[in-house]
């Protein structure tokens, strides 16, 4: 399948920008017609989106399923646990900085172990690699407070190099809103710079290198390199989007690194549709709401994704994006 | 000294397990190229279903007539009914995948993990299941100054017949060459008349049937409990990685490394003997991908 | 002046003899076709060539320099480009999209993870002339997966004269075309050729594509070159004939109507 654009090709820049800007907007303004809790979800529904457009830079660009990404999403947040406690630090931004440093490094050790295989050999790589890091997070309480994880409490944190902090009265309230806010402007930032990543010359380079790996390096590309150098940024991303959630939900422990989340990961894309650059985001976010309604309604949730999942993969392949781009399509010939 | 030989009798009994379990994820991806995911899963379901049956009011009319060997024999139909469940996911939710890459096997059967995770909790409840009493009924031996449960041993009797029964089924029965024939060029056997369907779901429902056995005969000495098909699983991974995707020696020869490096490292190096396994797959999967005894 | 030189060049493959101590040169501007019954050899030695595969002995001399033990992709950038007998196409990206990306690949613009392809209009006419050249500017912004059969060999052909390479070594252009199209594909291949002075190697079956363009022909047979020469003297070289065709004399290869 060719990658599916939510916009037709041609499509011209300012459409896109105009279109973005208004989604934007419509998500700026929602916190304030929406009740705190709505605004908690939306934000943890932002994080995972930056999760799955990271992870989707491997998988639908480049080609790559991997199933070990919970080791970045993982890594990122026991970082600034680690920063945190260990460190005595409150700045985010010395989280974010320090959190993707140490997940790049990570990725960049894992990537170039597992590129050297690809499909099934890569996948199990992947996720020998991800148990590597759940075992010593389970096994060394004493540094990781083993099922107990570690807390990362908000009142602790400081946003815009301590502009922004959440002690005092009505703090909890605060963060939610500021969070979020904070959030959603590194969402922003992080979809433009993958989405410019995925339409730059090296973007096409990985499609060349998913869709063919011997021609690329017929005409001159390094596959091994190229497929190293996307599995760092999708891994840095990923991470990112952990140290954006531990302060969130308050706690890390070892289930997000366990491996089950990372099917999680490639199960929110693959609804989205991971043939899209879009459908990553709408994936996360359905996902988020799904996950949520799903533990809320009945104690069987897991049962209930796993036969949305099954069903997903043998009737809609393409993904929501997917299949309502093939629907708007037949409809527009259809009214010719 | 003694401490030595229970240590190694305890790998053998452990090895005999992730034996039955690889052995079927090994027998699937040979014949069908499909790794599936829920494998895990099937053998907690075999351990769920075995304990529940002998814990049944079935399990204790046949304990009362037939005593210990009347319980043994109803182990297996907890594999035979993960075998069942094999045979049906194999031609709904597998088949029309074949065409497709592999990627959409995995995500199917990580679907068919999570469904028959909660299936399992549906059924079973959130408290584990055991079947102990087995356990107890087959008393121990000594070992030096020390005793050691008979059912272990039995345990690796059942791995070591699964080990020569598999084998010669693979190798010396009619079934066998047409089972090694369609994993090896599954057209070329359509082309000479073999039902590749049939023998899919044939092969699918068989490793399903070693993954519900390795479940039947581990649930008296180790209880059914959620989330136990999950956490084997990568271990089943870390085998084949080791012995090689496909391979029978493999899984065997896999198993009893995996098995021994796990026990030696409960008792030396306890932190990171888990991390230390999932490293030693990855040093194979670099080094010898195809691992000791695998096929491209 | 010498472009490609073999030196006693060896491929083999436990017994069979794939390449078997060939020693082909190839000079600037020739036009030359490779042919052969199936198995001769043409298309390992194409592989050796282009360094999809290692010479067991022997050397390959390009340009003066030695590049036996080049990469792939070092060999792509000292000027040697491949087309593939079976297509082999980035099918999920348009037509221009291919050839596009292999002209940021030559550039070394490949690397760039901070501008928009589509926004660079020297790649983007460039890849349009190409296309053009090739025919194809109609299927501009269609998958290559959606093109038909004889429009894919042309693509697969046109991403390797995108390289600019100074030898072009084409693995059967027209194999799987019906004859019609044959023709219209080989004057496509020829014109851009001969138009950019380009070297060409071209492995081919169709022996009427190889005599109506080839400035020197190479027979090979079991991993060994039988004979070459002009179009005039390989028609009438009985062994050759008798070798492609299994008779000889001077009607063997006129095309029986």
């Amino acid at each position: 399948m060719t990658m599916v654009m939510a916009v037709p090709a041609g499509t011209s820049i300012w459409r896109i920008i105009i279109g973005s800007a208004i989604v934007l907007v419509i998500l700026a303004i929602l916190p304030r017609l929406v009740d705190p809790y709505q605004t908690v979800l939306l934000t943890y529904g932002l994080i995972m989106a930056i999760a799955a457009l990271g992870f989707n830079l491997l998988l639908g660009y480049t080609g790559l399923l991997s199933f070990g990404h919970s080791a970045y999403f993982g890594a990122g947040a026991y970082l600034v646990a680690f920063i945190m406690r260990d460190f005595g630090a409150h700045s985010m931004e010395l989280c974010i900085v320090g959190g993707m440093l140490g997940t790049l490094i990570i990725a960049a050790i894992f990537g170039f172990v597992c590129v050297r295989h690809t499909r099934i050999f890569f996948g199990i790589l992947t996720l020998a690699l991800s148990q590597v890091l759940w075992s010593l997070a389970f096994k060394f309480f004493w540094v990781t407070g083993g099922t107990d994880g570690i807390r990362v409490p908000y009142a602790n944190l400081t946003l815009l190099g301590g502009l922004v902090d959440f002690k005092g009265a009505g703090s909890f309230q605060r963060f939610i809103y500021a969070y979020y806010y904070y959030v959603l402007a590194l969402f922003a930032v992080s979809t433009i710079i993958i989405w410019v990543i995925a339409h730059s010359p090296f973007g096409k380079a990985l499609q060349a290198i998913r869709d063919n790996e011997t021609r690329a390096r017929f005409v001159g590309i390094s596959v091994r390199r190229y497929r190293w150098i996307a599995f760092m940024i999708s891994g840095t991303f990923t991470g990112l989007a952990g140290i954006l959630w531990v302060p969130l939900n308050g706690l890390t422990t070892p289930d997000i690194l366990y491996w089950p989340f990372s099917g999680e990961i490639v199960f929110m894309t693959v609804l989205g549709g991971f043939r899209s650059f879009t459908g990553p985001i709408v994936g996360a976010m359905a996902f988020n709401y799904l996950k949520t309604y799903a533990i809320a309604s009945t104690e069987y949730w897991q049962l209930l994704l796993g036969v949305v999942l099954v069903i997903l993969v043998m009737a809609l392949p393409v993904g929501i994006v997917g299949t309502t781009t093939r629907l708007a399509a037949k409809l527009g010939r259809s009214t010719k | 000294m003694t401490i030595f030989v229970i240590q190694v009798l305890n790998s053998f009994f452990y090895a005999a397990v992730l034996f039955l379990i690889a052995a079927g994820l090994s027998l699937i991806y040979g014949v069908m190229r499909i790794v599936n995911l829920a494998h895990g899963s099937l053998y907690a379901l075999g351990a769920y279903v075995s304990a529940w049956i002998v814990g049944s009011a079935v399990g204790r009319a046949v304990e009362g007539n037939f005593g210990l060997a009347g319980v043994l024999l109803l182990l297996p139909l907890g594999a035979i009914a993960v075998a069942a469940v094999g045979a049906l996911i194999e031609p709904t939710l597998l088949r029309p995948l074949y065409r497709r890459s592999e990627e959409y096997h995995l995500l199917v059967t990580f679907g068919l993990l999570m469904i028959l995770e909660d299936v399992m909790k549906l059924l079973f409840g959130r408290t584990p299941l055991s079947a102990g009493a087995i356990m107890d009924q087959m008393g121990s031996i000594p070992v030096g100054r020390l005793i050691y449960p008979t059912y272990n041993l039995f345990v690796v009797a059942v791995g070591i017949a699964a080990a020569i029964g598999l084998w010669a089924f693979i190798y010396r029965t009619k079934f066998g060459v047409i089972l090694r024939a369609t994993s090896q060029d599954r057209r070329m056997a359509a082309a000479l008349g073999i039902n590749v369907s049939r023998v899919y779901v044939q092969a699918f429902a068989i490793g399903c049937f070693m993954a519900g056995l390795g479940g039947a005969v581990v649930v008296p000495a180790q209880a059914a409990v959620l989330g136990l098909g999950i956490e084997v699983l990568i271990l089943a991974f870390v085998v084949v990685v080791i012995g090689g995707l496909g391979s029978l020696q493999g899984a065997l020869v896999g198993a009893l490394i995996v098995a021994f490096v796990r026990t030696a490292g409960i008792q030396f190096f306890p932190e990171i003997e888990l991390a230390v396994l999932y490293l030693i797959a990855a040093a194979v999967l670099l080094v010898r991908p195809t691992g000791l005894f695998g096929r491209a | 002046m010498t472009l490609l030189e073999t030196v006693n060049l060896k491929k083999y493959f436990g017994d069979t003899r794939a390449v078997d101590d060939v020693n082909l040169t190839i000079a600037e501007g020739e036009f030359i076709s490779m042919v052969g019954p199936n198995g001769a050899g043409k298309t390992s030695l194409c592989n050796v060539i282009s360094a999809q595969l290692n010479p067991d002995s022997g050397k390959i001399i390009f340009k003066g320099r030695d590049v036996t033990h080049s990469s792939v992709i070092e060999r792509v950038q000292a000027g040697i480009a491949r087309s593939f007998q079976l297509v082999n196409l980035f099918d999920d990206l348009t037509a221009f999209d291919n050839v596009a990306l292999v002209i940021f690949s030559r550039d070394r613009k490949i690397r760039n993870m901070a501008a928009l392809a589509d926004r660079d209009r020297e790649v983007a006419i460039e890849a349009d002339t190409i296309l053009d050249q090739f025919g194809l500017a109609s299927k501009r912004n269609e998958p290559a997966r959606g093109l038909a059969q004889g429009e894919r060999k042309l693509l697969d052909v046109a991403l390797a004269y995108a390289l600019r390479p100074k030898l072009l070594f084409l693995d059967e252009p027209t194999s799987g075309v019906s004859t019609r199209e044959k023709d219209k594909i080989m004057d496509i291949i020829a014109s851009v050729v001969r138009g950019e002075g380009i070297t060409a190697a071209i492995i081919e079956h169709d022996m009427d594509v190889v005599f109506k363009y080839s400035s020197r022909i190479v027979v090979m047979h079991q991993g060994a070159i039988l004979a070459q020469g002009t179009p005039d003297a390989i028609r009438s070289n009985d062994d050759v004939a008798m070798i492609l065709l299994g008779s000889s004399g001077p009607d063997a290869f006129s095309r029986k109507e």
